[in-house]
């Protein structure tokens, strides 16, 4: 298995997939000549010609329109949003388009798309461009909403998604780029929808996506030092949500902690708490915790930006406050 | 254009009229539900540009779609199932009159987002583009669109890239009760393609000769010399913006006086002076199309209503990157397909009067 970032993986995952389709082609700001505002998309350019790498301008909603309008033809865009912070000014394409056209047509009309890029906070860069937007996605129906936490789950994620005939929103993360990882040498792919445990543990179940997911294993780490084990339960896709291995979990554990980058209210937790309690109630022996970030825009400031985003020890009181310790 | 070519055109026209009057009176009547855009008036424009295009090439619409099926030959019968809701609708009775879609004829629909299909728009040209064949892409809209920012961005980037798409403006005067005038700075939209270097032309769209010659050759800047177009046509609807609009916005007189112009009505003057039909042959079709428009709503009220089953059908693909077996505790994903729907092959009723 061969060592990678998280970046080289998803430009892998591009470059083979259209290698091996001719219908697959990426368009976004900055995709080609620039080689990617975040270099995922480097050298594809050069190897695939202006036509399947296109650089556009700043047009967000042109640009998920397009992918839009070609996927109902049959092609396999792949729409690079430079961030989905940008993705607000496209979300009638997602919403009112991509995710509605088959149903209104009666099944006439598919739509397999990926929209992709980096989501979640980045590094101060404040209220603007800091924004986890996968809650809004994955309430709607006809989308299928994917956020990977691995080199290895990025590449046989974004393998599936590019090869799905759905509308798949496909979030990064810009702090997980530089990650580094085992990827498998040969073919693969990850079937979307299907939950990972990423650590074992008998404490206290962690329910933990994309960037959150490195913060629960800092607290898995803290919280093993005074001989509490969680076990770490990553979705990698919110719609549609693998949840059997999460009850599974919380059956074992008895105990439940939600993390997610995104805001507390309606966020993406309370609709894993909420089916938790349902079919884990007589198991629990406490309420289920979330952590989010603070009900309020990012700040810019490195301290206030800290206190903002959950951390590795707020996930560790949750665990502890679940536990009764 | 040969004499059974204008006789197809009128009848065209005449049908798109006489299927939308009865539409109104079933809405008066309680069948059809929601909202309700009449295109009645602007007949030639529909008709006058479909007509040229070839069966691979592609479509997409505005809301007010109900004439741009009929004029490429969709069964009137589907469509008024459609109206009233019915499982025998072309979509199934999921869209109703906003969203009339027939994929196989390269219908991809009326579109509810005012300008939402242009950026659509583009992309299919842009599929073209890259498959490299040469087919083209017509593009509906109102003068209420051009303002959005979705029309500014899909021309800027088919006149960028060379997508074959031409965009019709079709100017009725009115983005619903508000006139061209309270809402364009500039008063000759087609002025607006200028901005990107589009070619661009004012239509008179009440003559269906006119709208023929000009989207001609737009279709064919689009389909050889792979340029977009930008077309204003001006028209005009009798009704108002939906069958819930009073039109108290414009006088009456303002109405009478374009109803002189009546494109199905001048466009049969000129067959009648040309002495290509009599005024008996354009009756015996009128009352042709009242029968077919009376066996469409025949055709309606015995298709059966949807099964609520159906209400979790056609979310999503059934597909095999997909871990299917946690999906399918969701019903929308336990309804998917892998094909997708024909309309012809939608439940029909058994046949009416036979």
């Amino acid at each position: 298995m061969a060592i990678l970032t998280m970046r080289e993986a998803l430009n892998q995952a591009m470059a083979e997939e259209m290698a091996r389709d001719p219908n697959v082609f990426i368009l976004g700001e900055e995709v080609g000549a620039y080689q990617g505002a975040y270099k995922v998309t480097q050298g594809l350019l050069q190897k695939f010609g202006e036509w399947r790498v296109r650089d556009t301008p700043i047009a967000e909603e042109a640009i998920a329109g397009i992918a839009v309008g070609a996927a109902f033809t049959g092609l396999r865009p792949i729409a690079e949003m430079m961030t989905f912070n940008f993705s607000i000014l496209a979300l009638d394409m997602i919403v009112n388009h991509a995710a509605k056209y088959r149903y209104m047509s009666g099944g006439q009309v598919r739509c397999p798309m990926v929209m992709r890029g980096p989501s979640g906070a980045a590094a101060q860069v404040a209220a603007q461009h800091s924004q986890a937007f996968e809650s809004w996605f994955a309430h709607v129906p006809g989308l299928v909403v994917v956020m990977p936490s691995s080199p290895r789950d990025a590449k046989g994620l974004l393998k599936s998604a590019i090869r799905d005939d759905n509308p798949v929103i496909f979030m990064e993360n810009e702090v997980l780029y530089n990650q580094k990882g085992e990827v498998p040498d040969e073919e693969y792919h990850i079937p979307l929808g299907l939950s990972e445990v990423k650590r074992e543990g008998s404490d206290c179940t962690i329910v933990a996506w994309s960037r959150s997911v490195l913060f629960a294993t800092e607290a898995a780490k803290l919280l093993a030092a005074e001989g509490i084990e969680v076990e770490i339960v990553d979705p990698r896709t919110l719609r549609p949500l693998d949840d059997e291995p999460i009850f599974d979990s919380v059956r074992k554990t008895n105990r439940c902690v939600v993390v997610e980058e995104g805001w507390r209210v309606a966020g993406f937790g309370a609709e894993i708490a909420d089916r938790v309690q349902r079919e884990c109630f007589d198991s629990l022996d406490a309420p289920v915790v979330r952590v989010t970030a603070a009900d309020v825009p990012m700040p810019y400031s490195r301290v206030l930006e800290k206190a903002y985003l959950p951390q590795p020890d707020k996930v560790a009181a949750a665990v502890k406050q679940v536990l009764y310790r | 254009m040969n004499r059974e070519e204008a006789f197809e055109l009128y009848r065209q026209m005449a049908l798109i009229r006489r299927f939308e009057e009865r539409c109104a009176q079933l809405y008066v009547e309680g069948k059809i539900g929601g909202f309700l855009h009449l295109y009645i008036g602007q007949e030639a424009v529909a008709v006058g540009a479909i007509g040229l295009l070839r069966p691979d090439d592609y479509f997409i619409t505005s809301y007010r779609d109900h004439g741009y099926a009929l004029a490429r030959g969709t069964d009137p019968r589907p469509l008024m199932a459609e109206l009233c809701g019915k499982l025998g609708g072309i979509s199934r009775g999921k869209g109703g009159s906003m969203h009339f879609y027939d994929v196989p004829r390269g219908n991809f629909g009326g579109d509810g987002i005012v300008g939402g299909h242009l950026p659509i728009a583009a992309g299919m040209g842009y599929g073209i583009r890259l498959r490299g064949t040469d087919q083209v892409v017509l593009c509906f809209f109102g003068d209420g669109a051009i303002n959005e920012g979705a029309f500014h961005e899909a021309l800027n980037v088919s006149a960028l890239w060379g997508l074959p798409v031409v965009y019709i403006i079709e100017n009725n005067r009115y983005g619903m009760g508000t006139s061209l005038d309270r809402a364009s700075s500039v008063k000759d939209l087609y002025q607006r393609g200028s901005a990107y270097g589009i070619t661009r032309r004012d239509v008179n769209g009440m003559d269906l000769v006119e709208v023929r010659n000009v989207v001609g050759e737009a279709i064919d800047r689009a389909r050889q010399d792979k340029r977009p177009t930008l077309l204003e046509i001006e028209t005009y609807r009798y009704r108002g913006h939906s069958m819930s609009d009073p039109g108290k916005y414009r006088t009456k007189d303002e109405v009478e006086q374009m109803m002189k112009h009546d494109p199905i009505f001048q466009f049969g003057k000129r067959l009648i002076e040309q002495e290509r039909f009599t005024q008996a042959d354009l009756d015996a079709l009128d009352k042709e199309i009242l029968l077919q428009v009376d066996e469409a709503v025949q055709f309606s009220e015995q298709s059966p209503w949807p099964g609520v089953a159906t209400l979790y059908e056609d979310v999503y693909v059934r597909s095999p990157y997909i871990n299917m077996k946690a999906a399918e505790r969701d019903p929308a994903w336990q309804a998917t397909m892998r094909e997708d729907r024909v309309p012809e092959e939608f439940p029909a009723p058994a046949k009416v009067g036979s």
